[in-house]
């Protein structure tokens, strides 16, 4: 199936299309925790992006080899001796870098993008399809943690890649977790509009099953709000 | 059609119109709010005044606009954002600069009313998440409480003073509750009763609240059963914690937001259950986290937080509570199906 897909559009869709964090929903955690500012942002995206294509690589060309029944372990080795080099490599060279990810710089090993690659795409194609979407995946994950940080960093703690920059007082939400909440809930309506207009796939939300109210909701039985609204129109449109 | 909407068919006439409007209704509570502005004008001056009339006027150009960017219609005329506007600005301390203001009615009005539907589709209060957002992003400008009649002396800017609810915070021991009450901060309980103390404009003044939340109950705006049995649940949990300290009770009823929380928010009806057992339970939920905040939290009142809280399980409430059909057969249980 994939092979019909030109190299460069395994490339592009993972930045938009199906950008991993705003489209796929995949990685949320280490998103949320490490945007708080732009440097562990651009750290984390980047170590992410490096683990994925080198991960995808190896998984893709032992994919005849490993078994089915054990891939996932497979999976988990093969990713978890790139994240230990990343891992060492960062600590010998940025150790700045390494305590201000802390603990999600070693919890790339079970990264939902990176296993969720693995057992989508790399286990069913060809290295250098794989090494590209890799590359794809890892640029559309880093390009979202980018824009999410700077969003909250610079509303967040008034300055961008610890430079000040605003001259009134920040609001400190952002950079809790409350505020990385909305900035990434506004963000992913965002990607999905872009995504839309640029022809991908339409986001589904689940329409009115996914209210809470869902239960105790007389709508949903007339089709949800939208569609129970319209009818009311057309009603008061037969009155008339 | 769906057999579980039979209930909803409309009845053969005739039928009795009522001349209740949204707009009718959300002026009952502006009306309803405007004693508790008065006062908060006369011990706080002007300044006051300004923060109410900015926060609803952004809160008004705000739905408008949003409501025009999204291309749905215009809602301006059932006043449920004059009446978001002004909550949010009577939560707010007088000393408020009003960028921050606005920065409030733009995340109460588009984020929490505008993103979820508009007016009856919020699923928490959009006034309390404003305030809460602010009070997390900016809690040296939201602590600062200025001292009543502070603004009859024009020689001092403004003089700070730390509210009640601040004084017993983190000190709720038999000894800690006496020391505050007999401090000489510590307002008395008659200057608490009509407001001459520093806290937010809006919120000081319990004679002034009392007596809206009297006239919406008269009116048939709110049942009384929601503040009652909130405030009703906060002094029974504080008669334990004070330990039968009934002075120390009525400090505890009297300050923070626990009138203007219990009478005008705790009771908007997109935000509260509909059937009365609903509303007992959801008001008691909201005593119970007030006080297990203002006693164990870190901060120092909780109300903002409790109804919050108590919003996000409306559904659920309602769900459990919603009443069988008359004659209509008990659901039987999966189990006992299998064993057949």
């Amino acid at each position: 199936m994939a092979n019909k897909k030109s190299l460069r559009e395994e490339f592009t869709k993972g930045i938009v299309k199906e950008n991993p964090v705003l489209r796929l929903v995949l990685g949320t955690c280490p998103t949320l925790a490490t945007t708080t500012s732009m440097e562990s942002a651009i750290g984390m995206g980047v170590s992410a992006a490096i683990v994925l294509v080198c991960s995808n690589i190896v998984i893709s060309a032992l994919r005849k080899v490993i078994p089915q029944k054990v891939r996932i372990p497979c999976y988990i080795v093969v990713i978890a001796s790139f994240v230990t080099i990343v891992q060492l490599l960062v600590k010998a060279f940025v150790p700045t870098l390494d305590q201000q990810l802390g603990v999600y710089l070693p919890l790339i090993v079970v990264n939902c993008i990176i296993l969720g690659r693995a057992e989508a795409f790399a286990g069913k194609n060809g290295v250098l399809a794989s090494a590209v979407d890799g590359l794809g995946m890892g640029i559309g994950f880093t390009c979202a943690l980018i824009v999410m940080s700077a969003i909250r960093e610079l509303l967040g703690a008034g300055s961008l890649l610890g430079h000040e920059l605003l001259p009134i007082p920040p609001m400190t939400i952002f950079i809790l977790a409350p505020g990385g909440f909305f900035v990434f809930g506004i963000v992913m309506a965002l990607a999905n509009k872009l995504a839309e207009a640029g022809g991908g796939k339409k986001a589904e939300l689940g329409g009115c099953k996914a209210c809470p109210m869902a239960s105790s909701c007389e709508k949903l039985a007339n089709g949800g709000c939208e569609k129970s609204a319209e009818s009311d129109e057309k009603d008061k449109e037969a009155v008339k | 059609m769906n057999t579980d909407n039979k209930l909803l068919t409309v009845s053969a006439s005739p039928h009795r119109r009522t001349e209740d409007t949204t707009g009718g209704i959300m002026i009952d509570v502006v009306i309803a709010l405007l004693p508790a502005l008065v006062l908060s004008v006369v011990l706080f001056g002007f300044r006051s005044l300004l923060v109410v009339a900015v926060s609803v006027a952004a809160c008004v150009i705000l739905e408008y606009l949003s409501r025009k960017i999204m291309k749905r219609n215009n809602t301006l005329g059932d006043f449920s954002a004059v009446i978001t506007g002004m909550l949010l600005a009577f939560n707010l301390p007088p000393s408020m600069p009003l960028w921050m203001v606005v920065i409030g009615d733009a995340v109460a009005i588009v984020v929490v009313k505008q993103f979820f539907g508009g007016i009856g589709q919020n699923f928490v209060n959009p006034a309390l998440v404003g305030r809460i957002v602010l009070m997390t992003s900016f809690p040296t400008y939201t602590n600062n409480f200025t001292e009543p009649f502070a603004w009859r002396n024009p020689e001092v800017d403004a003089v700070t003073s730390a509210t009640p609810l601040a004084q017993f915070a983190g000190n709720y021991s038999r000894q800690g509750v006496i020391t505050a009450m007999n401090s000489s901060q510590m307002p008395t309980l008659s200057e608490m009763f009509f407001g001459i103390y520093g806290g937010c404009l809006g919120e000081t003044c319990a004679a002034a609240l009392i007596l809206g939340g009297v006239y919406l109950c008269i009116r048939k705006v709110i049942s009384p059963r929601i503040p009652l049995y909130y405030i009703g649940t906060v002094a029974l949990i504080m008669l334990i914690a004070g330990r039968g300290n009934i002075q120390f009770v009525l400090y505890q009823l009297l300050s923070g937001g626990l009138m203007l929380g219990a009478i005008f928010m705790a009771t908007d009806y997109t935000t509260s259950p509909i059937k009365t057992k609903g509303k007992i339970i959801f008001a008691v939920g909201c005593g119970v986290i007030t006080s297990l905040i203002r006693i164990y939290g870190s901060l120092p009142e909780g109300v903002s937080f409790s109804i919050i809280l108590m919003n996000i399980l409306v559904p659920h409430i309602e769900t459990l509570t919603t009443p069988k059909p008359f004659g209509a057969l008990r659901e039987k249980k999966q189990k006992g199906e299998a064993v057949k």
